[in-house]
Formats: C-alpha cells, sequence, structure tokens
C-alpha cells in the first residue's frame, strides 16, 4: 500500500509540475481571497489582526477544493480511469497517494499564505510549534476529505459544482478549528489553542481511516 | 489447452444495462480469439468483463482460474487492455507512462526500454508528452505499456484503429508473439482483413450474445481467405 501510494503521489506531483495548475491557478487564487478578504474588512490593522488566521483557514479551505478537483481531473482523462484500476495498485494506495499530493500543494499555498498576512496583516506567531502541529493535522484532514468526497463525485457530471457542495461543510470543523488554534498561536495562549488539536487530530485520522477503507468501493462506483 | 477464459452464460451489466447476454466462450493460454460483429453488438463489454470492470450478474465467469465475481482484483493485475482511450497521462512521456504502468503491476522496469523500441517510440518521441502525440503515436504507447507489461491475457479493442500501415503490421507481430509466448489474445476488428489473419479462432457477437463461431486464419494461410468468404464482411456488420 506504502509503495503504491509513493508512485501514485510521484506521479500526480510530476503531473502538476508539468502543468503548473497549482502555480498558476491555486497559488494566485488563494493570495486573492485573501487580499480581497481583507479589502472587505477595511484598512484598521486591528481588525485585520484578529479577522487573519480565520482568513488563512479560509483561503486554505478554498484552496483545497481547487486542489481536490485538479487532483481528480487528472483521472478523468481518456480511459486514465480504467487504467488506474487496472494497474493493480491497492484502491488504499491510490488514496493516501492523491492525498499526499494534494496535501504537498497544500503545504506551498500555507507557506505562501503564511508569509501574507506576515507582510499584509503584519501578524506575527509567538508560539510556532503550535501554529505547525495545528497546520500538519489540518492539512492532512483537508486533503483526506477532499480526496475521498472527490471521489465520490468523480463520475457525475455535475462533479465541478457539487465537489464545493459536499467538502466545504464537512471540513467546517477544521476551518473552526485551524482558526481558533492559530488565534491562540498569534496571541501566545498555548492551553487554549491546545485543545483544539483535539479536534483536528481526531478529524484527520477518522478521514485516513474512511478513505483507505472505502477508496477502493468509490472507485468502482465512480 | 489450459483456460485463460471461461464464459458460461455469463451476463453482465454495464451500468443498469446487461452489456452481456449469456455469453458462452472459452480461450485458452496460447490462443488467439478474434471478435467480430456490428456496432453494439458487445464486442467491448465482453472485453471489459474479462479485464473485470463489468460486473458477471449471472452464470460462470473465471479468467485465469479467478472467479470474475470473487476476485476482480487479481483478474485486473493479470490483464492488459488496449481500450479504445488510450488510457495515458497527457502531461507525462510516453517513457514515463510506460514506466508508471510498470511499476504499477509491481514488475521491474528493464522491459521499458526494449517496448518502446519495440513501438518505434525512439529518440526525442519517447520524452515527448503524450498530449503532444499524434493519435497514432499514442495509440503505439498504450500498446508499447502491454509489451512491457507482458500480461498474461491480451485484451485488444480494435488494435489497428488510428494505426498507419507499419504499426499495423507490428500489431500482427506482437498478437503472434504474445501467443508464442503462451498468453491468451482476444481482439476485437471492424476490419476482418486484418484480424481474422491473426486468429485461431473466430466468434460473431450479435446483441450481447456470440452467434457463431469459425476457425480463425493464424497459421492457415489462405484459410483466411476463405475464411473472409464464408463469415462475408455484410453478415457482420462492417461498413
Amino acid at each position: 500500500m506504502w509503495r503504491d501510494a509513493l508512485l501514485v503521489a510521484g506521479k500526480d506531483i510530476r503531473i502538476e509540475l508539468r502543468s503548473r495548475v497549482a502555480l498558476w491557478q491555486v497559488l494566485p487564487f488563494a493570495v486573492l481571497v485573501l487580499v480581497l478578504f481583507g479589502f472587505a474588512l477595511g484598512p484598521g490593522p486591528r481588525a485585520l489582526r484578529v479577522a487573519a488566521p480565520g482568513l488563512y483557514w479560509l483561503a486554505v479551505l478554498f484552496s483545497t477544493v481547487l486542489a481536490t478537483q485538479r487532483s481528480m481531473a487528472i483521472e478523468s482523462g481518456e480511459g486514465t480511469r480504467d487504467g488506474l484500476r487496472l494497474s493493480g495498485i491497492d484502491p488504499a494506495g491510490v488514496f493516501l497517494g492523491k492525498a499526499a499530493a494534494v496535501a504537498i500543494q497544500l503545504v506551498a499555498v500555507q507557506v505562501l499564505l503564511g508569509a501574507g498576512i506576515v507582510v499584509l496583516f503584519d501578524v506575527h506567531v509567538q508560539t510556532w510549534w503550535l501554529a505547525l502541529v495545528a497546520s500538519v493535522l489540518a492539512t492532512v484532514g483537508l486533503s483526506a476529505a477532499g480526496v475521498l468526497y472527490g471521489a465520490l463525485s468523480a463520475g457525475l457530471r455535475v462533479r465541478e459544482t457539487l465537489l464545493p457542495l459536499l467538502v466545504l461543510p464537512i471540513v467546517a470543523p477544521v476551518l473552526i478549528s485551524g482558526s481558533r488554534a492559530w488565534s491562540a498561536a498569534v496571541s501566545g495562549a498555548v492551553a487554549s489553542g491546545a485543545s483544539w488539536l483535539k479536534i483536528l487530530g481526531p478529524f484527520a485520522a477518522v478521514y485516513l481511516a474512511v478513505g483507505v477503507a472505502l477508496y477502493g468501493p468509490l472507485q468502482e462506483v465512480a | 489447452m489450459d483456460l485463460a477464459v471461461h464464459l458460461r452464460s455469463a451476463v453482465a451489466l454495464a451500468g443498469r444495462f446487461p452489456a452481456l447476454s449469456g455469453v458462452d466462450l472459452d480461450v485458452g493460454l496460447g490462443e488467439v480469439v478474434a471478435v467480430l460483429g456490428p456496432n453494439g453488438a458487445g464486442k467491448t463489454s465482453l472485453l471489459r468483463t474479462c479485464a473485470g470492470l463489468l460486473p458477471v450478474t449471472s452464470g460462470e465467469a473465471a479468467v485465469l482460474g479467478c472467479d470474475l465475481r470473487a476476485d476482480r482484483t487479481q483478474v485486473r493485475r493479470r490483464v492488459g487492455l488496449l481500450g479504445h482511450d488510450a488510457a495515458l497521462y497527457d502531461e507525462l512521456t510516453a517513457l514515463e507512462n510506460v514506466r508508471f504502468s510498470v511499476r504499477a503491476a509491481g514488475i521491474g522496469t528493464e522491459r521499458v526500454g526494449a517496448a518502446l523500441d519495440r513501438l518505434g517510440l525512439v529518440g526525442r518521441l519517447r520524452r515527448t508528452p503524450v498530449m503532444r502525440m499524434s493519435a497514432g503515436q499514442r495509440r503505439r504507447t498504450a500498446l508499447a505499456v502491454l509489451v512491457a507489461r507482458a500480461p498474461q491475457i491480451w485484451l485488444l479493442d480494435e488494435p489497428h484503429a488510428g494505426l498507419d500501415a507499419d504499426a499495423r503490421a507490428l500489431v500482427g507481430s506482437l498478437v503472434a508473439d504474445a501467443a508464442a509466448s503462451g498468453a491468451a489474445v482476444v481482439l476485437t476488428s471492424h476490419e476482418p482483413a486484418l484480424s481474422v489473419p491473426l486468429a485461431d479462432r473466430v466468434v460473431v457477437m450479435r446483441g450481447g450474445r456470440i452467434g457463431e463461431t469459425r476457425e480463425g486464419g493464424r497459421g492457415a494461410g489462405g484459410e483466411a481467405d476463405r475464411f473472409l468468404v464464408a463469415v462475408g464482411e455484410g453478415d457482420v456488420g462492417v461498413a
């Protein structure tokens, strides 16, 4: 399963590096979300600093939808979905590989957004470990949930519009927990921030487990 | 002869609709079977059923001794399907596509270079992204995947489509070599003149069933021409 996951992740990342969809669409989109929400909140530096963690995670969530759609589109080419089913790759490996490739793109998005909130909103993180752990757990949860629901909608004609409707409500706990954990990391309130990790951790674990178990059947019906 | 494919009264569904309506077919290892028939006869569905892509709902269905209803994953690892679509990743090169397929099958990559050479994908062509290739070159790349994977059953859906004369001749030699190595080959075609000479046996499908079976022309020389006359292109719905 792990060998298959590495193979699929490597393939997806190679395709992304060559098509540059993440570079030219997902990253600019994430920055645009951050800037537009900043405009909407007005020039007050205090309001921007308070809202920054929420805006950051909102931009990450929207980027997750785009990255997941792209990940599923890779397998919607002429016969490629059948090719993957016939390849002999463990479906759990396909799930983990695709989730890993999406997660790598989300890490790139978060690095850019992190720099964005520092530059645009003058936000400085006090407790780095808390912000990093929250980001890692949230990234795993978002990529796992995104790929799982991406597989669910893959065979449908309305998949592009259905995926955000499926994913965004499901990942609301990540938005809330990630924002609160980052707010705590910015203010240095470690105790209150750490409690939000108790939601992010199980969320990631549950979606990883469900994805490993269900990706095969979903691949068959899609 | 060991059986590669064994179907008895097999019914398979494509979505909610029956694609095969009680098919009886045995294909031995080392045997080449050509499947002819008009559009919608069930030729592609037959191949997809043998590949474990369409669910069998009743009857007996086994591929390489594995029950298609119980163990489709095992079957998929051991068959190679060349479908209407090339099943390639557009952004990857021919070399990367073949290498990915071979690694996915869990076999070494040492055959990749030879497979690409065999299909004439040499020099810069093998490092060209598939999206920049012609339809024929894409077809050659898809065939190179099969050659490199060397499956025990080759399922070829109109393998001559979109190929030039040289590549069509190459398909003939690939089929002959696969059979000589002990693999079973099932190929569909709208062109009996190309497919019948390659086959040990020819079956004609209509309405999701196999209607007629005859000797093929493989190794029979002039017998193939007599067969073509006997079957008649109009009889199998070939335009």
